[in-house]
């Protein structure tokens, strides 16, 4: 038997002819699954307002995905998982008590504005889900700073708290303006303070998914694990909010780490590829960049958080940085 | 002789699925000559051998049918007896049309007895380093690793550079080959003699040999065939990691050298590398006087009946290596001229084996992957990968901008075109390919500026 001998019998393409079989939806789907901890302690602690909440991002942003494709005539690119995994990141920075209708304009901000206004997938210089956010902070100041208190529904008179974070602001003013000891300044404020178990496990008010910093360690270890993400904007972020701390003062620094975004900012929301530099060192100057402007937001900025900001302020800076830590060829000079 | 783990460990590279377990154990066999050979003029790195028969001649095995054509160049002779059946453009693996002999060798002239050799033997302890050098060269030898560069040209250092370190290549990285490997079990007396031959041409330097730490029984077979070998000699167990068989990674994983960006050569850093199957053909065409006229091929794939290790005249039609093996299993979805990262997707089975085919590789549709290209997403896979450190992920969006000079600021040039980031990406872009079409454009670009300049001396 002699194999037929006609060109279109065989496929032609340049090589490599092995692939790996990564994929982007494996990816994504590595995010969300990274994700689940952090979604479970949210809906556990805030109940159904959060469940709604995401659920309602989550399909907003697969429909206005759908839809801006549609517009642009362009193939559909749902099956990436990209828009679910941005609904998903989306409601876990909201706050649960927020009106749903918010939610769903945040979304349709997050996919038709931050994301496919620029091309879609890759294209998008701001992190999509941070940049809807930011917007609706602006726009929707109460809603978004409107607390709901973990199992909230067992204290119905009293459902709504300030977070940690304001505690954390006052801290840092007390300790500017006020001669008193930091003593008797901790145990001021200390009544606001979560125990540190609290603030490992995520019992303290804040966005559905940043309160849980285990779940979001755990996540975090998933895609590391998954060779999903590098350590190193995790690790520069997180270390450059603890130096920082230490030698500002104010709150500790377990404290800072641990409440407000730090933690998933640094795992989810600071790794996104790409608003995020491509080479190792690149990821370093990023990693320091974002710690740092949160601090300093923290400390000297009219908002009790600025870990989204700093994320978004680096993410501009992104191509600069890229273009600072290009790698050297093996052998050049 | 010692044997030492590899010392040195390059950044990036990947770990593709070897499959070589199909043809690893299966000894060389050789193929009953085949009736009609396409005796390219083109086997080899630099100008194509320029063609001395005409059809109707009758030729004797081992005449030279191409002479060599300029310094980089090697000659061409006939693998069998035969009449020049035609003499034209044929199709070669990289896609590319060159001159080919086409020999049937079933005609043959009256009164041609045997021969006893082709070349006299030469003694190579008394043989001077100009008649090794000159042996090299008339036998038609190129680097049977891939890119067929001359390798009297690689012997023969030019003045003020010398090489401190002989690096035979047994690392054969490659998905699927096995002719590398067989022939160090089978042929390690030849490679030890080779070595020999070459460290009086280089003027004794240090052996390196390095083999991938998956192949114990060829570190066992070069050890055994060295064990009583003068000299610096080591054997390096290389880490299995693709591409460990690049000349410039090799270097550096065996004697921790760096070469330098092209046009710098290992000769450069003291060091001339060479595959064991050149070794091998070195020692034949010294002791035997026998020119590279075959060599061994594997022929492999999930969609052939019995992947054989197979020694073919060069010039030997797929179809023929192919039906040796019992014929296809299947129909295959791709045929590929070499191994699976770096080799040549052909689109017929009638294009002839050159003195660099290492081997061919019958895939099924399951083993086929295909793709729709999307955007990149900046997941940096391409730039752990890449061994060469470079950007691919610049280099492809830039070219698909065409933006060749934003590529060229990337250090394009210095691309291996290994394979690495493609194999690798989640958004299934051909990165190298575009590293590829960047590296044609500026080449053309500086044959054309080139030509420009010469034009304007000559005008003047």
């Amino acid at each position: 038997m002699r194999p037929k001998d006609t060109a279109e019998h065989y496929i032609l393409s340049s090589s490599p002819h092995a692939h790996a079989n990564a994929s982007v939806s494996r990816i994504m789907l590595d995010v969300i699954v990274a994700l689940l901890p952090t979604t479970a302690m949210g809906i556990y602690f805030f109940g159904m307002p959060a469940v709604w909440t995401i659920a309602v991002c989550v399909s907003t942003c697969i429909v206005t995905e759908a839809l801006c494709r549609m517009a642009m005539k362009r193939e559909s690119t749902i099956g990436d998982l990209s828009a679910v995994l941005t609904g998903l990141l989306l409601a876990l920075n909201l706050p649960a008590g927020i009106p749903l209708w918010m939610a769903a304009v945040g979304s349709v901000f997050a996919i038709a504005i931050a994301k496919q206004v620029f091309g879609g997938l890759g294209m998008n210089p701001f992190n999509p889900a941070l940049a809807a956010r930011a917007f609706m902070l602006i726009s929707f100041t109460g809603p978004m700073t409107t607390w709901l208190k973990p199992f909230w529904w067992r204290t119905p008179e009293a459902a709504t708290t300030a977070t940690p974070l304001a505690v954390m602001k006052t801290w840092f003013v007390a300790e500017a303006t006020a001669s008193a000891s930091p003593h008797g300044l901790c145990n001021a404020a200390c009544k606001g303070v979560p125990s540190l178990c609290d603030m490992l496990v995520g019992n303290m008010p804040g966005c559905i998914g940043e309160v849980s910093a285990a779940a979001l360690a755990l996540g975090a270890m998933y895609l590391l694990w998954r060779k999903v993400i590098t350590w190193h904007i995790p690790v520069a972020f997180i270390a450059t909010v603890f130096v920082y701390s230490l030698v500002a003062g104010g709150a500790p620094a377990t404290m800072q780490v641990l409440t407000g975004g730090v933690m998933i900012g640094a795992c989810f929301m600071a790794t996104d590829y790409v608003t995020s530099p491509i080479t190792a060192k690149g990821k370093l100057v990023f990693g320091f960049g974002c710690g740092l402007l949160c601090m300093l937001i923290r400390q000297f900025g009219s908002y009790p958080e600025g870990c989204s900001f700093a994320i978004l302020i680096m993410n501009a800076l992104c191509p600069l940085v890229n273009r600072w830590t290009q790698p050297r060829p093996f052998g050049a000079k | 002789m010692k044997t030492v783990k590899s010392p040195f460990k390059f950044k990036g590279g990947v770990h593709p699925d070897y499959n070589k377990e199909l043809a690893r154990d299966k000894a060389i066999e050789k193929l009953p000559l085949p009736a009609e050979l396409v005796v390219s003029m083109s086997q080899h790195l630099g100008a194509p051998a320029k063609c001395l028969v005409k059809p109707g001649d009758f030729v004797r095995r081992g005449q030279v049918v191409g002479e060599k054509n300029g310094f980089i160049s090697v000659c061409v002779r006939a693998p069998a007896d035969g009449k020049v059946k035609a003499v034209e453009k044929r199709l070669g693996p990289a896609g590319g049309k060159a001159d080919a002999v086409i020999l049937d060798t079933t005609a043959k002239e009256e009164g041609n007895g045997e021969r006893a050799s082709i070349l006299p033997p030469l003694d190579w302890k008394t043989a001077t380093r100009e008649e090794l050098l000159k042996r090299v060269e008339e036998a038609g030898i190129c680097g049977m690793g891939g890119a067929g560069f001359p390798t009297s040209v690689k012997l023969n250092p030019p003045p003020g550079k010398r090489c401190e370190y002989l690096i035979l290549n047994g690392a054969e990285c490659e998905p699927y080959l096995t002719a590398d490997f067989r022939v160090m079990l089978e042929r390690a007396d030849r490679i030890r003699l080779g070595v020999e031959i070459m460290r009086k041409i280089l003027g004794q330097p240090a052996v390196r040999i390095a083999i991938e730490a998956n192949k114990p029984e060829a570190i066992d077979a070069m050890g055994k065939a060295f064990a009583d070998i003068d000299g610096n000699v080591e054997i390096v167990v290389l880490p299995v990691l693709y591409p460990q068989g690049s000349e410039k990674h090799q270097i550096f994983a065996t004697v921790g050298r760096v070469v330098p960006e092209p046009p710098a050569l290992p000769i450069d850093v003291g060091c001339v590398v060479e595959n064991v199957g050149t070794v091998a053909a070195i020692a034949d065409a010294v002791e035997l006087g026998e020119p590279l006229l075959e060599r061994v091929t594997t022929v492999s794939g999930d969609a052939v009946v019995e992947p054989k290790n197979i020694l073919a005249p060069s010039g030997t039609k797929y179809a023929d290596l192919v039906a040796f093996c019992g014929g296809e299993k299947e129909p295959p979805a791709k045929v590929i001229s070499g191994g699976t990262m770096m080799g040549f997707a052909v689109s017929t089975l009638e294009i002839g084996t050159t003195k660099t085919t290492s081997g061919l590789l019958l895939l099924s549709r399951k083993k086929v992957f295909q793709y729709a290209s999307g955007a990149c997403i900046n997941c940096g896979r391409c730039l752990r990968a890449c061994p060469m450190n470079l950007n691919p992920a610049l280099i492809s969006k830039a070219v698909d901008a065409n933006d060749i000079k934003a590529a060229e600021d990337a250090s394009v040039m210095d691309c291996i075109e290994c394979g690495a980031c493609s194999f690798g990406c989640p958004a299934y872009r051909t990165i190298t390919q575009s590293c590829r079409r960047a590296k044609n454009s500026i080449r053309a670009r500086i044959a054309a500026e080139k030509a420009k300049a010469q034009a304007a001396v000559e005008k003047k």
